[in-house]
């Protein structure tokens, strides 16, 4: 007998007769008969708990990519997790809950939102947070909307240096909305140009740092947009250490929260943060925890403002998102809790150290240089003549990469990024310089 | 209800980083002064005893499927495989980076490839994107591909409606206006079904297509399905499938044979991975022959023992996922599918519908029945006319006494004082009969003792929240 399905044959029946039909089969006589005559099965057999666990264990044994040691970056990071965020996420009230719906019976639920919102609210320097969104590229989609059911612009200003995959989500999801992106150039240091705000622009998007690993200068951006939205999208690790963009009057902060606690998960699920001004509140997509008090005084939360989302005001609500990435957001928020603010501040540090050190290391080789002198936090591009042998050389010394082909969208094409984490210890970083001096 | 900022003092963290030492304050130098950090996050200083009592604590303050029937309608809250948590665990498929060469991810490739092809012919369509990270970025994703074949036949300027029936989720014309269609009505009839002769009515060249949930969400299977997407088809629009309740049918009806061109399937409904307190979900999309062109890049391939990703598909709506959706989600989804099987997936509806119809029966004689016909995996009471200006909210409240997590209530829209009740297959006849005698006592106590229904709950940590101060006076975060 299958383990989740409990009737047994006397059960079955006792139901059956307690409804007065005579078979299940009965129960789906409203199903058109030729609907149910085109079905066809898959042919696929009923596997045992151990059957189940050798095929999944052997095709995660399959990818051999896990057994080389990761330089990886492109928006995801391989950072440190303590032990404690998995124990926590693993406590069934957590993970097996729906929705906070009934807040009587979802206080855990909705009080670690709030610590979540406010945590968020701490690093982004913002005064509003969502409970999470999706992932950080539908995150910043959702932002852009919200700057369009604003302002009504309908023109997006786009660095040509953010991460590819943020803009080929970003770009679906404008088409989709009729909006049209425009490129604003870099400098030679690899940062933001820009050069003027057409009429009907309705955002500015700004990351930090840049799809090149380098750092923006936010000030006095806001101040040439005015109305338009400036919108940031921000590595949550480096905020730790850096002005976060709420200082610089940044009218909405999105971004990638697997940094803070996630495993990278072959990309999935991710954490979308998604922060904002309180002027903007009724207008912010997404879950939102608040605090009150109950018929005897007591403090509690609840979802509030809920007039925004799509259960309620359906076609005219703020976003149609639903189901979001709350058990990631309860990780960023343990993880947070767990490091505090000297933790966090030695996780970017270690991370900007041991990437700076490596970046010193291959401007000294022949034939290799970093390709833009602006600041960078953890992650650098390496230029060179053949970038496609240079990562073929580390891949046979058992380190990975990005493939070249990653910059290619972003117009760098003698190069390759490379991503440095407080994991990476000091022999690894050896190994990869070695490897590319080819002694 | 304290929060972790309550505790702790400061310097104490719960866990042991490398030092800086020395290097730090040369370090912080190094980050040019216009980008350094004025003042630090403020973020909670606790040792781990401090954390893992306060998160431990807020846990018990949760009710989950782990801890009782949870029969929240629409959102299918069976059990969840302890074995799928395990596996969605093992390093290769946690650990690994999404941007690694696809020679280096075949593992991966293989498990997403896998699932790709079971839900095709679970759903009998022939294409299908695992990209969509919930239900509702599926129906976005859905809505893209319709907008992307109009636009690709010309007909994007004058195909601008779509229509929905009254009893639809919210997140359908939500999902709608986000791509700029204009969302139409179609009411329901006296059996809750939609409407024929308003469906007539509202179809012409005007329309993009209609979403359509099946079962719908009164759960009733719409008898006059192929009758339905016949006439949308012939009208020249497409059919959406809300596919939140696949549960009612898994393993007996394919939605492409009842005339879907796009179908969302919700991994954490009918597939048991579990809701994680509002997510993470996954929502897959499988489409008809006519939308195959328009799916989002790249798809997972597979030449010979060898996964590849072919981006060749130059009429793609693009990306709606950075890289290629909620892969551990899918992991938990894949070694469900594999243990149920054909048969076990037969059993699956078969237990949900048997389950929900066993309630009913039980139940109507003491709650207003507003459709009463058969049931799929969910029904809709009402709990109007209770007596003493008892409403459904009290009724909700009462069952948390009775330690239920109460169904989901005031949805859908068109039934007075709803009470939507989906019990799920896994959940032993037992459990029904106590849940069943439960809600029959409440029935007796609104008459009897109202005050219990109006005060309820009463055990729970807080009891009714003051959701208008929350608006009134928001405190969305703590000030410091």
């Amino acid at each position: 007998m299958n383990p989740y399905l409990p009737h047994t044959p006397s059960d079955i029946r006792s139901m059956l007769d307690t409804i007065g039909v005579s078979d299940v089969e009965a129960l789906f006589s409203d199903i058109p008969a030729e609907v149910q005559g085109w079905n066809r099965p898959l042919g696929l057999a009923p596997h045992d708990d151990l059957a189940v666990h050798q095929h999944l264990t052997g095709l995660a044994e399959r990818s051999t990519g896990r057994g080389l040691i990761p330089f990886l970056g492109g928006g995801l990071y391989d950072h440190f997790i303590p032990s404690v965020v998995g124990h926590i996420l693993s406590r069934s009230e957590f993970f097996t809950a729906y929705t906070p719906y009934q807040p009587e019976v979802s206080q855990g639920t909705l009080t670690w939102m709030f610590e979540y919102q406010t945590m968020i609210c701490e690093l982004t320097g913002m005064e509003v947070a969502n409970a999470s969104m999706y992932d950080g590229a539908t995150a910043l989609a959702e932002a852009v909307l919200m700057a369009h059911r604003t302002t009504r612009g309908k023109v997006v200003l786009v660095p040509s240096s953010l991460h590819p995959r943020l803009r080929e989500v970003l770009a679906t999801y404008a088409w989709g909305a009729g909006l049209a992106l425009r490129d604003v150039p870099y400098t030679e240091a690899g940062r933001l140009a820009l050069d003027g705000v057409p009429d009907g622009t309705c955002a500015l998007i700004v990351q930090q740092p840049n799809g090149f690993g380098i750092l923006e200068d936010l000030t006095g951006l806001k101040d040439c947009l005015r109305k338009t939205f400036l919108i940031a999208y921000a590595n949550p690790i480096p905020l730790a250490v850096i002005e976060p963009p709420g200082s610089f009057g940044a009218d909405v902060v999105v971004g990638e929260g697997q940094p803070l606690g996630n495993p990278l998960s072959f990309g999935g699920p991710l954490l979308g943060f998604f922060a904002t001004r309180m002027d903007h509140l009724r207008r912010m997509p997404g879950r939102v925890s608040g605090q009150t008090r109950d018929v005897d005084g007591k403090t509690g939360y609840v979802m509030t403002f809920q007039t925004r989302e799509q259960h309620i005001r359906r076609e005219g609500a703020t976003s149609n998102i639903c189901t979001n990435s709350a058990l990631c957001a309860l990780a960023a928020t343990v993880y947070l809790a767990a490091l505090g603010p000297d933790g966090l501040r030695r996780v970017a540090l270690l991370s900007w150290e041991k990437a700076h050190a490596l970046a010193e290391r291959l401007a000294d080789l022949p034939g290799y240089d970093v390709a833009f002198d602006g600041p960078f936090f953890h992650e650098f591009i390496v230029r060179c003549n053949d970038p496609e042998a240079a990562v073929g050389r580390l891949r046979r010394a058992g380190i990975a990469v990005l493939p070249p082909s990653f910059l290619h969208p972003l117009g760098v094409h003698d190069g390759f990024i490379v991503a440095v984490t407080e994991k990476r210890t000091p022999e690894e970083l050896d190994r990869f310089v070695v490897a590319l001096e080819g002694k | 209800m304290s929060t972790i900022y309550d505790h702790g003092a400061p310097g104490r963290q719960a866990v042991a980083l490398p030092q800086l030492g020395k290097v730090e304050q040369g370090l912080l130098g190094a980050i040019p002064a216009d980008l350094r950090r004025r003042d630090g996050p403020r973020l909670p200083e606790v040792s781990q005893p401090e954390l893992v009592r306060h998160y431990t604590a807020l846990s018990r303050m949760n009710y989950g499927v782990d801890t009782g029937f949870y029969p929240l309608g629409s959102c299918t809250m069976k059990h969840n495989p302890k074995l799928h948590e395990d596996l969605a665990r093992l390093p290769g498929f946690a650990d690994l980076h999404p941007l690694l060469p696809p020679e280096a991810c075949q593992g991966a490739l293989a498990l997403l490839w896998e699932t790709a092809e079971h839900l095709k012919g679970i759903t009998g369509m022939p294409g299908i994107t695992l990209q969509p990270a919930a239900g509702a970025h599926g129906e976005l994703t859905g809505m893209f591909l319709i907008k992307r074949w109009l636009e690709d036949r010309g007909e994007l300027g004058r195909r601008t409606k779509i229509l929905l029936p009254d009893s639809a989720h919210g997140t359908n014309p939500a999902s709608a206006a986000m791509v700029g269609f204009t969302v139409v009505s179609i009411p329901s009839d006296r059996r809750g079904m939609v409407n024929l002769d308003a469906l007539r009515g509202a179809l012409g060249s005007d329309v993009a297509g209609i979403m359509l949930t099946v079962p719908n969400t009164l759960g009733i299977f719409e008898e006059d399905i192929v009758t339905i997407t016949d006439l949308v088809h012939d009208a020249g629009g497409l059919c959406y499938f809300d596919g939140a309740n696949l549960n009612a049918y898994l393993g007996r009806a394919r939605p492409g044979d009842m005339g879907a061109d796009v179908f969302h399937i919700n991994l954490h409904k009918t597939f048991s991975t579990p809701h994680g307190g509002g997510g993470p979900g996954a929502g897959p999309v499988t489409v008809s022959e006519v939308l195959v062109p328009y799916l989002p890049v790249p798809e997972i391939a597979r030449k010979g023992e060898t996964y590849h990703l072919d981006w060749d598909r130059p009429k793609s709506i693009g990306r709606v996922h950075p890289y290629f959706g909620n892969v551990l989600v899918i992991v938990k989804a894949l070694a469900y599918i594999l243990s149920l099987g054909d048969e076990g997936m037969r059993a699956v509806s078969g237990g949900a519908v048997l389950a929900a119809n066993y309630l009913k029966a039980k139940l109507k004689g003491a709650y207003k029945l507003p459709y009463d016909q058969l049931a799929k995996h969910e029904f809709v009471l009402s709990g109007e006319g209770m007596g003493n200006g008892v409403r459904t909210l009290d009724v909700a409240k009462r069952l948390i006494d009775y330690g239920f997590h109460p169904p989901t209530i005031y949805f859908p829209l068109i039934v007075k004082e709803a009470l939507m009740i989906e019990p799920t297959e896994t959940e032993p006849r037992e459990t029904l009969d106590t849940f069943a005698e439960a809600l029959l006592s409440i029935a007796a106590e609104a008459r009897e003792h109202p005050e219990l229904l109006r005060e309820a709950p009463h055990e729970t940590p807080v009891r009714r929240l003051d959701e208008a101060r929350a608006v009134r006076e928001p405190r969305l975060k703590l000030d410091f």
